[in-house]
């Protein structure tokens, strides 16, 4: 079988965040940038699984510039076959679908995959553009994803349970929880990693349909109230008569 | 293709039932669609429908309804592009929620629409806001062609009910395709008629300082007296002391309620990026260091088997 993952380059889950440029981008500096988590722990391991038990290969792809090529070599060190990074920097997630479609579309993957989100975009909407860019199935939120022959049959999240579903042919989904368990590299994966394939190929012009004028960090909290222990029934009153949330 | 501000035309709301009712999310989009002005409401309803599904009290004009129920968000995105062109809608808009999520996307692509997801209020001018960096931030974002495809986050808006007339429903049909993805059931994550979390205005929520699964009668208690629903922390989720579905934080579910009590937990940054959107955090824990107190409203400093017994008999009281 010949899989696709869509791997996105994230800020670590623990960067500070801050802006530059009249707060109209994401300041990079000193930020440790790690591959999305849903798209690594998920997506990616997920695919490695299913090749490992059926044979074909597994290859990532992503849009950006060179400064993505790290998390690729993470991707390939964990068990991707090889890697494809269209060389673009994307402003929105219908440039990114539009571009990893364009690639995909006669390429004959069985499965395309993503995480469900980035975390630093957090727009779930990529892997759902990309199956509309080339009208195929899309499965959301996959908590579970098995093989048996050319039928996939799936645990898909939805609002108060889990939909089970069964999609024949070529499709496209989102990972999350529950799919795979996360993967730390081995040293003959990161050696191996090194010389693995990674395409870069030129992007076609999509213009993106939207634009961030600015970004902004939230208020500064204010400090904790405490309430002394003995008396919860004061945290009651707090709540009802101040927050008036009860 | 500049687009001329919000001008007065149809905004196209999809909408999904339960029982023939509009669901609390749908409430939602449609008071968003009549507070931002910018025309008729018309609703978008595919299935089973009484009367108006309760549409008309938030503003809806007009329904379209989709005699068949649609589970194939391929099918969904075919039948709503198709009735934002018959009612020449240039702004069509969604709950922010799993279903959503999935439809809305392919639409913006069908309708070369700019989409921007999780909406946290009415636009300034045509510049909406949303979260980004797990609600470490917000964006300004400006759509650029002339279609927009917009989500709403979840109980960032609420419902609004602005009258008592009825909505007209109209049958509306459209070739929405053959379904590609076979639906074979559905298993419910509980079966103890609690909001669903994403959708929860209070949610109360616990960590390893429960100390095993077999203590979690006085969190269910207390959010059962606050009419709340329960959440866990990752190593809960993980070491199987709750289902994972109850997983808050980073990996796991992201809530926006209005009230989020978190006992027994530390406050990990992962943990905080799936809970930092709550409107009013409360935070119980022994340890007076916890991280979590930097990011709460109010807190209690002591041990969560002495304090939720009493919390619960004093909302009781309330």
């Amino acid at each position: 079988m010949k899989l696709l993952v869509c791997i996105s380059k994230a800020p670590d889950t623990t960067s500070r965040i801050a802006f530059t440029d009249g707060d109209k981008h994401f300041d990079e500096s000193g930020v440790q940038f790690i591959v999305n988590p849903y798209d690594e722990w998920y997506a990616l391991v997920r695919a490695i699984e299913l090749v490992e038990q059926n044979g074909g290969s597994v290859t990532t792809i992503t849009v950006g510039d060179v400064t993505c090529d790290p998390i690729i070599r993470k991707a390939l060190a964990i068990g991707a076959s090889d890697a494809v990074r269209i060389d673009a920097v994307p402003t929105d997630s219908s440039q990114v679908a539009r571009l990893i479609a364009n690639y995909a579309k006669d390429q004959g993957y069985d499965i395309i995959l993503a995480g469900k989100e980035t975390i630093d975009n957090n727009s779930s909407a990529v892997p759902a553009m990309i199956a509309e860019c080339l009208d195929l199935p899309y499965v959301p939120l996959v908590t579970k994803l098995d093989i048996t022959g050319d039928e996939a049959t799936l645990a898909s999240e939805t609002i108060g349970g889990t939909n089970n579903l069964t999609v024949k042919g070529q499709f496209v989904l989102s990972a999350t929880k529950g799919i795979a368990e996360q993967r730390i590299p081995n040293m003959r994966g990161i050696m191996s990693a090194r010389t693995k394939q990674l395409l870069v190929v030129e992007a076609i012009s999509v213009d993106p349909s939207t634009q961030v004028n600015i970004f902004k960090l939230p208020p500064p909290k204010g400090d904790c109230v405490f309430v002394d222990v003995d008396n919860p029934a004061e945290l009651v009153r707090l709540l009802h008569e101040e927050a008036k949330i009860i | 293709m500049r687009k001329q501000k919000l001008f007065k035309m149809s905004v196209l709301v999809y909408i999904s039932t339960q029982d023939g009712k509009a669901t609390k999310a749908s409430l939602e989009v449609a008071s968003y669609a009549s507070a931002l002005n910018s025309g008729d409401v018309v609703a978008m309803v595919s299935g089973n429908i009484t009367g108006d599904a309760g549409l008309g009290s938030v503003g809806v004009s007009k329904v379209l309804h989709f005699a068949t129920d649609l589970t194939d968000n391929s099918q969904q995105s075919k039948l709503t592009k198709a009735a934002a062109l018959a009612i020449g809608a240039k702004i069509v808009i969604f709950s922010g929620n799993n279903l959503g999520n999935a439809i809305a996307p392919r639409v913006a692509i069908a309708m070369d629409a700019g989409y921007v997801a999780g909406v946290i209020d009415i636009p300034d001018g045509d510049t909406f806001s949303r979260n980004v960096f797990s609600g470490k931030a917000t964006a300004k974002v400006n759509v650029k062609t002339e279609n927009s495809v917009l989500t709403v986050t979840p109980n960032s808006f609420g419902i609004k009910n602005i009258g008592s007339s009825e909505a007209v429903v109209e049958a509306f049909s459209a070739d929405v395709g053959e379904a590609k993805v076979k639906f074979n059931g559905f298993s419910p994550t509980s079966n103890d008629g609690s909001v669903p979390l994403p959708e929860a205005e209070r949610v109360v929520s616990a960590g390893r300082g429960l100390k095993g699964p077999e203590n979690w009668g006085i969190v269910e208690e207390l959010a059962k007296a606050l009419n709340a629903t329960t959440a866990c922390s990752r190593p809960v989720g993980d070491m199987g002391w709750r289902p994972h579905h109850e997983h808050v934080g980073q990996t796991g579910i992201t809530i926006r309620p209005d009230l989020y009590i978190a006992c027994g937990i530390s406050g990990a940054i992962q943990h905080l990026a799936g809970v930092n959107q709550s409107k009013v955090i409360v935070v119980i824990n022994t340890d007076p260091e916890a991280p979590f107190f930097k990011a709460a409203d109010y807190g209690i400093v002591g041990d969560v088997f002495e304090v939720l017994p009493k919390l619960t008999e004093a909302i009781k009281a309330l």
